[in-house]
């Protein structure tokens, strides 16, 4: 199939795999954040909320694997991309201007590598609660009741984890290159696809920077409100001493979130 | 006025080339950078050294013959200009000014500032063209082009296929030339029958030549002499992605004749 070669081969084709791909995982980053800003309320919410993401394996692990089927077209197509843009031009100029490209433009290939080193941390931090990179200890021990079932309490480890100062600067830089990121990948992806016009591209331009602006404050207040200890500083007190106790057992918070 | 050049010397494909530094002789302001170089040959000529190769034609910014990349911008400080128009008014007295050739892949240089562009040639030959039968002119207005068409077909037809857009481009990427002709012949009435056809010919053509990729920084259309937009990389975009759903058209037994 001729169509399958072009959109894998050609310069074009990739583009269109470049725009595809980073238009799921934007969707995922939207679809993550209104999960996460949850921690803003009771911690029965957000709690509750990873209980019910639990409860569906079959809807968890097929947006999985979807993702990691995203991620990894957005990586390899990258850089196949830069590889030929690189050979495009084997002897660099002698002196150089940016001749109006943006810096975010020129570094997209820095950005997303430090938001992979960064995505790699987080599923260690959050999803296989690695012990030795959270700072503070096993986070698999922190657990409450919700509805009669014992679930993980994600309020505590955020409230926890996000105490940590190292942890949360490494948060903070990577939503700064996340955003830098988005701001030029965001309205790309509709010229890469096409999707522009005359009359239309101030329009893109101007919303997709206003939404990687949002997505910047959505993401950077959740680990900020933490670490400045306006959000939940008594329950990762209580939820410490679970964490250093030597058997786990129920806090008092969690039986609280089981009535 | 009097600058100092640091100029690209390259003896031919296969020897490795270098700057070598030169200063000028006394220059008027009104001279276009290609007659500064004139003159700067006359005096390399005068003592035996071999002149600076460069390309150039007809110096009234219409042929896409000039390149040169000076200071670090495709034909020169000023936007929408080609180098035969850059004026040594635009530069101080005593100035230094790196002149080097357009740098890519497929634009291997030959001398000094000469880079061989045939890659162009060839990407046009895929496509850049409409099947029509030559003969008497067709009676005018014949094939009604609604206005705001034939406008934006002529924004795209000004492009003059200089490369300066691979010059400036980061990755070497020719898709606003490329752009700039599917456009030119896909928003017109005569360029429809083969539209599809062309895009996919010259972006085939395009990929096979070695040029980069786009990554919308716009630096192109910032140093295109003729103005050239990234709307028209957008359309040949979407173009391309059309031809991709149509798919290749079935062969025919005889070649349909």
């Amino acid at each position: 199939m001729k169509i399958i070669d072009r959109l894998f081969n050609s310069s074009l084709g990739k583009k269109y795999l470049m725009a595809i791909s980073g238009l799921a995982l934007f969707g995922f980053i939207v679809g993550h954040l209104v999960g996460n800003l949850q921690v803003f309320g009771p911690p029965e919410l957000i709690n509750g909320y990873a209980h019910f993401l639990k409860s569906k394996p079959a809807l968890v692990w097929g947006a999985r694997l979807g993702l990691l089927a995203m991620v990894a077209i957005h990586i390899v197509t990258a850089v196949r991309l830069t590889m030929e843009n690189k050979a495009a031009r084997p002897v660099q100029y002698a002196k150089w201007k940016e001749n109006g490209a943006s810096k975010s433009s020129q570094y997209m290939i820095v950005s997303g590598s430090v938001i992979l080193a960064f995505i790699i941390y987080h599923l260690a931090h959050f999803t296989v609660l690695l012990p030795f990179v959270n700072g503070e200890g096993d986070f698999t021990k922190l657990t409450t009741v919700f509805d009669g079932h014992q679930v993980a309490d994600v309020y505590a480890m955020m409230v926890i984890g996000f105490q940590v100062w190292w942890v949360t600067l490494f948060y903070l830089i990577a939503q700064g290159l996340l955003f830098w990121h988005l701001f030029h990948g965001l309205s790309s992806m509709f010229q890469s696809l096409g999707l522009r016009s005359y009359s239309w591209w101030p329009v893109i331009t101007k919303a997709t920077k206003a939404v990687s602006i949002g997505i910047f404050i959505g993401y950077s207040i959740i680990p900020l409100a933490i670490f400045l200890r306006i959000v939940g500083s008594d329950y990762a007190e209580k939820a410490r001493h679970q964490l250093h106790a030597e058997t786990v057992q129920v806090v008092g918070s969690g039986k609280e979130a089981g009535k | 006025m009097k600058v100092t050049l640091k100029v690209w010397r390259q003896k031919n494909k296969s020897t490795p080339g270098e700057f070598k530094a030169y200063q000028t002789p006394e220059l008027n302001g009104n001279m276009s950078f290609l007659e500064m170089l004139d003159v700067v040959n006359e005096g390399l000529a005068n003592k035996g050294e071999e002149p600076i190769a460069f390309d150039h034609d007809c110096r009234e910014g219409i042929c896409g013959t000039c390149s040169l990349v000076i200071d670090g911008k495709p034909h020169g400080p000023h936007q929408g200009i080609a180098t035969c128009q850059t004026y040594m008014r635009s530069f101080e007295d005593g100035d230094e000014i790196y002149v080097e050739p357009f740098r890519a892949a497929p634009f291997e240089i030959i001398k000094d500032l000469v880079c061989d562009r045939k890659s162009f040639d060839r990407i046009q030959q895929a496509g850049g063209f409409i099947t029509v039968r030559t003969g008497a002119a067709p009676d005018a207005n014949s094939i009604p082009v609604p206005k705001d068409n034939s406008d934006l077909a002529m924004d795209a037809a000004q492009c003059i296929g200089c490369g300066a857009c691979v010059a400036a481009c980061k990755n070497a990427s020719a898709m606003l030339f490329v752009a700039a002709k599917v456009s030119h012949l896909g928003l017109l009435p005569q360029g429809q029958p083969e539209r599809f056809k062309r895009v996919k010919a010259m972006v085939d053509q395009m990929d096979k030549e070695g040029f980069g990729s786009c990554s919308v920084t716009g630096s192109c259309e910032a140093v295109c002499p003729k103005s050239i937009t990234l709307d028209f990389i957008a359309m040949m975009n979407r173009d391309y992605a059309v031809a991709l759903l149509k798919g290749d058209p079935k062969p025919i037994a005889g070649g349909g004749a």
